[in-house]
């Protein structure tokens, strides 16, 4: 029905007009298709996590939590525990921590607020970016011939000190990358407020730009952590034990230069053990990472929270 | 230029630029604070203006009005060389402030924004609590009496005080728009400055939020310069004492477009009998 523009209609005519719509069929088969690729890749991961799980519990079912987080290394798996390992990936976390985070937000703001938009300095961004997906195994190799290789004199060859700087390396360029997009999310009229009172660029920077980036900045180093807690490749070069290891002998530097043991890679060694027993070992070892990892996301997620700004 | 011959300088203007006004009529207090000559700016190869040659006066409310593009925000930002964070930026000819040329390669920036403070376009408080807002300025210039003063002077300057005394350490973020930009102008206000640039101060507040920064204008006017780029003629009208016209001029073949001064003279010359075509045409709704 044709409607001349401005006739009066009947309300009844508008209302059939209104409310006759077809079914939207291609938006519905659309919608389903997406939710379907939702629902798959969820179902992979609810499979592999109740299968862990359940497998955890034949070890926790037979001994207390408290057992298996404090027992070391064994041959027997009704002893082993991951107390040697949980040291270990405590330790390399404090090199990521104490030498990824001030390298990383230094390099950043370099790149972000000092450096000028030139060829070169785009490239080494764009390469930052390269690095941050070249295979941790890379920096494996890279650890083994610069630090426990070249630096053998200070890092004591294989050792916790060669494994933590190998990890360093590994999330610098993820801690560049995040710290220089938090920069970057600092709207430019915060500059400009600060440079119109006369503050110089330092002053700026460190009163206004860093603080208000500081939530993105803290954000993206948990979340840094986290990547290296769960890597077992790159530590495997660089003087990770898997099997039995020695009780810690002498004083902290010496514990520094000595070998070590990392969750993953106990995790690693107990699946390849053939005993059933060492594989639920396994299971729960996996789980004790699962939840670190959770905790220190969700802290990171509260911290976001917690400080995000309003422009 | 280093900041002592500045200080000088702001104290003895300089009285040979007293005889370069030009055609337009000069206001009673004719101490210049600003004078450009043949000034203009580049981003890259791209002129954005050309050519403007202005004398801005002492305790006065210059404005700057024009159509979108005209090169207005250009202008102001280099009196007090905001430009300088836009890397491309270049600017040739003069800019002499009390008779310093800004762009001396002696000249500290830094110093000059201490001189010439400026209001922004969209209020941008710190994301930090009211008092530090007014504070932070000062304390890096190095102010060493009592900053609880300073803080309730500058609010009250910028008529702000009554509504935020009892809740200084609250966040900036939580004031209104037209409060938030007031917040703004107590923050220039506080470092003392010379001159305050005003970019279009009220384009994102409400007209009883104009008002008010309108009234705050002519409060302080009396103690500092003011320089203001707006798009509403009313506003220019009602608050300046002297007016320029910019238009663009379009490059048909490159698709740019240029900033040139058109006419500059007292206010109420400019909107009631403008010698410009171009000027009548825009003060009368014709065009822009």
């Amino acid at each position: 029905m044709v409607v001349r523009p401005g006739a009066v209609q009947p309300s009844d005519v508008v209302l059939a007009h209104l409310t006759g719509r077809r079914t939207d069929l291609k938006g519905l088969i659309f919608q389903g298709a997406l939710l379907l690729s939702l629902l798959l890749s969820l179902l992979f991961l609810i499979v592999l996590l109740v299968d862990i799980f359940v497998s955890s519990m034949a070890v926790f079912e037979s001994r207390s939590v408290e057992s298996f987080l404090e027992g070391s290394l064994s041959g027997f798996p009704d002893r082993a525990g991951v107390s040697q390992a949980l040291y270990g990936s405590g330790m390399l976390m404090l090199f990521v921590v104490f030498i990824s985070f001030p390298l990383g937000v230094a390099a950043a703001v370099y790149l972000e607020e000092y450096a000028s938009d030139t060829r070169f300095n785009r490239f080494i961004t764009v390469n930052i970016r390269n690095l941050a997906g070249v295979p941790s195994i890379v920096y494996g190799l890279l650890g083994l011939s610069i630090f426990v290789g070249t630096l053998s004199a200070i890092t004591g060859g294989p050792s916790l000190l060669a494994g933590g700087l190998t990890l360093a390396i590994l999330v610098l360029p993820i801690v560049i990358i995040t710290s220089s997009e938090a920069l970057r999310a600092v709207p430019q009229s915060i500059r400009e407020a600060g440079y119109g009172v006369g503050a110089t660029k330092w002053e700026v920077i460190r009163s206004h730009v860093l603080p208000s980036a500081a939530p993105g900045i803290l954000t993206g180093t948990i979340l840094a952590i986290s990547r290296a807690i769960g890597e077992a490749a790159p530590l495997l070069l660089v003087g990770a034990v898997g099997g039995l290891l020695g009780q810690a002998q002498g004083g902290f530097l010496s514990q520094l230069q000595d070998r070590f043991t990392a969750l993953p890679i106990v995790i690693f060694e107990w699946t390849k053990e053939a005993n059933s027993e060492f594989k639920d070992l396994a299971s729960a070892g996996i789980v004790v990472l699962m939840v670190i990892i959770l905790i220190s996301n969700a802290a990171a997620i509260l911290l976001r929270n917690r400080y995000e700004r309003k422009w | 230029m280093d900041s002592t011959a500045l200080r000088e300088q702001r104290q003895t203007p300089h009285p040979e630029v007293h005889a370069e006004v030009g055609h337009q009529e000069a206001p009673a207090n004719r101490d210049v604070v600003f004078e450009t000559r043949d000034l203009s700016v580049f981003y890259g190869e791209f002129r954005a203006v050309r050519d403007v040659s202005l004398t801005i006066y002492r305790n006065h409310i210059t404005a700057l009005i024009g159509p979108s593009g005209c090169g207005k925000t250009t202008f102001i930002r280099c009196l007090n060389r905001m430009n300088d964070l836009i890397e491309t930026a270049r600017v040739e000819g003069e800019i002499k402030y009390h008779g310093v040329n800004l762009y001396d390669k002696k000249v500290d920036a830094v110093e000059v924004r201490r001189r010439i403070g400026m209001v922004f376009q969209k209020p941008n408080p710190f994301p930090k609590s009211i008092y530090d807002n007014i504070a932070f300025g000062p304390k890096i210039s190095g102010f060493k009496g009592n900053m609880d003063e300073l803080v309730e002077q500058s609010l009250q300057k910028a008529a702000l005080w009554d509504e935020v005394k009892d809740r200084l350490k609250e966040s900036a973020m939580g004031l209104s728009g037209g409060q938030q930009q007031r917040l703004c102008i107590a923050r220039c206000v506080a470092v003392q400055p010379d001159v305050i640039l005003m970019d279009e101060p009220c384009s994102a507040l409400d007209p009883i939020a104009t008002g008010r920064i309108e009234d705050l204008m002519q409060d302080i006017k009396e103690e500092y310069s003011i320089v203001i780029v707006t798009h509403n003629m009313q506003q220019a009208a009602r608050v300046s004492d002297m007016t320029a016209f910019f238009t663009a001029e379009v490059n048909e073949q490159q698709d740019r477009r240029t900033g040139v001064l058109v006419e500059y003279d007292k206010t109420e010359n400019i909107f009631q009998t403008p010698t410009d075509e171009r000027t009548e045409n825009y003060v009368t709704g014709r065009f822009g």
